[in-house]
């Protein structure tokens, strides 16, 4: 299953965010990596040294495109504009499949700029839902929504955060990206059963699984993205493995960022459940393949 | 449409953008005289250790700490000449005014330099400087990421007539300023990196750079063109005469009028005028600015 419709048929292994603190350490080593998750927002413009340095990454490198305002759950109408910027960089940069998050962020055309938690409501999730279908017709790639850190929950809400999840993506026949740490943070903040989320998911569904660390507070668990995976974190991740089959996983490392090499090391870490799903499926392991095809393209 | 969905948006979101205190809490009562207590606990479930109201802070101080750094980091000098305390209080102001309407941070400070101007109170005594520093800012935003289209070809200025059209590229931005900020702008910026959005992760603290202070400024006119060269930004200074003709081609005047709006009033002698022209038009095309009509 490591290749699926939600994931354009690819296998793309081990990648990590394109930030600009590792740019140079990037163009200078040309290290090998799978691939990078770009933040498409970055690079919706006109021109400039933003398009110059993706297409100088896009000449070496499979690149992932990853959002952070499409809002799919957002009451109001799909923003035209955004959309027609969205596929110039999709043209661009040939992403497979591209993502966003479940959430809303804007409303009456006023954006919070933030990952703001839905109602799990049957509403909320046929509005959402029919918004992906749009931007999929429209962008007409697969896509595949990210469950979000969240530190709240409402009263109007019908049913559990992943029983939402599921609802979303069977209604508009989308892909799941699944952060493993997010799942980690919410359940923190919300008290359920983080295992009982990742066994509740349609494992067919996931097109790309997120890791990243946190920060914990003595009241609450912050989505920091400043630190090394956790271990009850990559044992989620070890389970979303064993259901999902190896599946391209991406590290985000947002603040206080290392060395290139730090993150990298980081997110390599998930060759080990990696190489334990290939083995027990009789393929080699991802690290071989990896280092006799080149990940550079 | 009137749907729970919609309403519930609307109440986290008026919620959510509500200006925190001094001491970046959430206030008790909002402006509008609701308690914000009993406002959060009508939507927001509370769980074992965090109240409504407490789960909706978190929302609330994430809105203003993203955005004040988003335009700290935008607005390096207007931050050096207002000192941090106006500053914070002028964005405020602003966002409150002039919420986010674009999907990207990167246009959160287009209305700023309109704001102010209208807001003058709120800047005090540094307000001229801080105006011609808010509009440095913008243009060096707009610059940076703007389209390059093609230059017109050598042919096409041999042909040239009164009657003929010329346009500016989208990244040259013109400006008439009253203070030297050039230089302010450059120096602060030159000690300061750049970064970018990132996956929206949450912030613990406030993120918040070191401040310059700012010495005195005499107030001098100076026209400027904010422009871009191997995709980084250059202030480059202008005489009178080719501000005005850049602002002329920028406008979509034929070029029999750019020429004429240059030289009004002015004494130099026809010798002098054809040789600025020349000069001038040269270094356009060298730097790139031009590009041939649609
Ligand atoms: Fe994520």
């Amino acid at each position: 299953m490591p290749a699926n419709r939600f994931n354009g048929f690819t296998d793309y292994g081990v990648g990590i965010g394109l930030r600009i603190p590792h740019y140079q350490h990037i163009f200078e080593q040309k290290p090998v990596v799978d691939w990078f998750e770009i933040i498409s927002e970055n690079y919706m413009v006109d021109g400039g040294r933003p398009l110059y340095i993706l297409d100088q990454i896009l000449d070496q490198y499979r690149v992932v495109q990853h959002g952070v305002s499409l809002y799919l759950g957002s009451a109001e109408r799909l923003n035209r504009e955004h959309l027609r910027r969205l596929k110039d960089l999709v043209r661009r940069t040939k992403t497979p499949w591209l993502t966003d998050h479940l959430c809303w962020g804007s409303v009456d055309g006023r954006y919070t700029h933030d990952l703001l938690p839905m109602p799990y409501t049957f509403e909320a999730a046929r509005v959402t839902a029919e918004k992906i279908r749009q931007v999929q017709d429209f962008l007409e790639i697969p896509i595949a929504v990210e469950n979000v850190s969240s530190y709240a929950e409402f009263h109007i809400s019908e049913m559990t955060e992943w029983e939402f999840l599921v609802e979303v993506v069977e209604q508009a026949d989308c892909g799941i990206l699944l952060d493993v740490n997010n799942i980690y943070v919410s359940s923190r903040n919300h008290g359920y059963d983080a295992l009982e989320y990742v066994n509740s998911i349609p494992a067919e569904r996931v097109a790309q699984i997120h890791i990243a660390g946190h920060s914990k507070f003595q009241k609450y668990t912050l989505d920091t993205h400043d630190h090394p995976v956790i271990e009850p974190v990559w044992q989620l991740y070890n389970r979303a493995i064993e259901r999902c089959g190896s599946t391209a996983t991406l590290l985000e490392w947002d603040d206080n960022i290392p060395s290139f090499e730090e993150v990298h090391r980081e997110a390599l870490k998930a060759n080990r459940f990696l190489d334990q799903q290939h083995e027990s499926a009789g393929l080699r392991p991802i690290a071989e393949v990896v280092s006799q095809s080149g990940a550079i393209r | 449409m009137s749907s729970q969905l919609l309403q519930l948006q609307r109440r986290m979101a008026t919620a959510v953008m509500e200006p925190l205190t001094r001491y970046e809490s959430t206030r008790k009562v909002r402006r509008d005289g609701v308690d914000m207590a009993s406002e959060a606990s009508e939507f927001i479930k509370p769980n074992i250790s965090l109240t409504s109201l407490e789960r909706l802070e978190i929302y609330n101080r994430q809105y203003w700490f993203r955005l004040y750094s988003s335009l700290e980091e935008d607005f390096p000098g207007l931050l050096a000449v207002l000192g941090r305390r106006t500053f914070e209080r002028v964005m405020r102001c602003y966002l409150d005014t002039y919420p986010s309407t674009s999907f990207t941070l990167r246009d959160l400070g287009s209305k700023l330099r309109m704001y102010l101007s209208s807001h003058e109170e709120l800047i005090g005594s540094k307000g001229k400087i801080a105006l011609d520093v808010a509009s440095l800012e913008w243009a060096h935003i707009e610059a940076y990421d703007a389209a390059t289209f093609p230059a017109p070809e050598p042919e096409y200025f041999a042909g040239i007539t009164d009657d003929s059209f010329l346009r500016l590229q989208p990244s040259v931005r013109l400006l008439e300023l009253a203070y030297p900020v050039d230089d302010l702008l450059i120096s602060i910026r030159q000690s300061i990196g750049s970064s970018d959005t990132s996956s929206n992760n949450a912030s613990v603290i406030r993120k918040s750079s070191t401040i310059r202070r700012v010495g005195k400024i005499s107030s001098t006119t100076l026209w400027l063109a904010v422009h871009r060269q191997e995709f980084a930004v250059y202030y480059k200074r202008l005489r009178l005469e080719e501000y005005r003709m850049l602002c002329a081609i920028q406008a979509g005047l034929p070029l029999g009028k750019v020429f004429e709006t240059a030289f009004q009033g002015s004494t130099m002698d026809e010798a002098s005028q054809a040789e600025l022209l020349q000069e001038a038009f040269h270094q356009w095309a060298v730097l790139g600015w031009l590009c041939a009509p649609e």
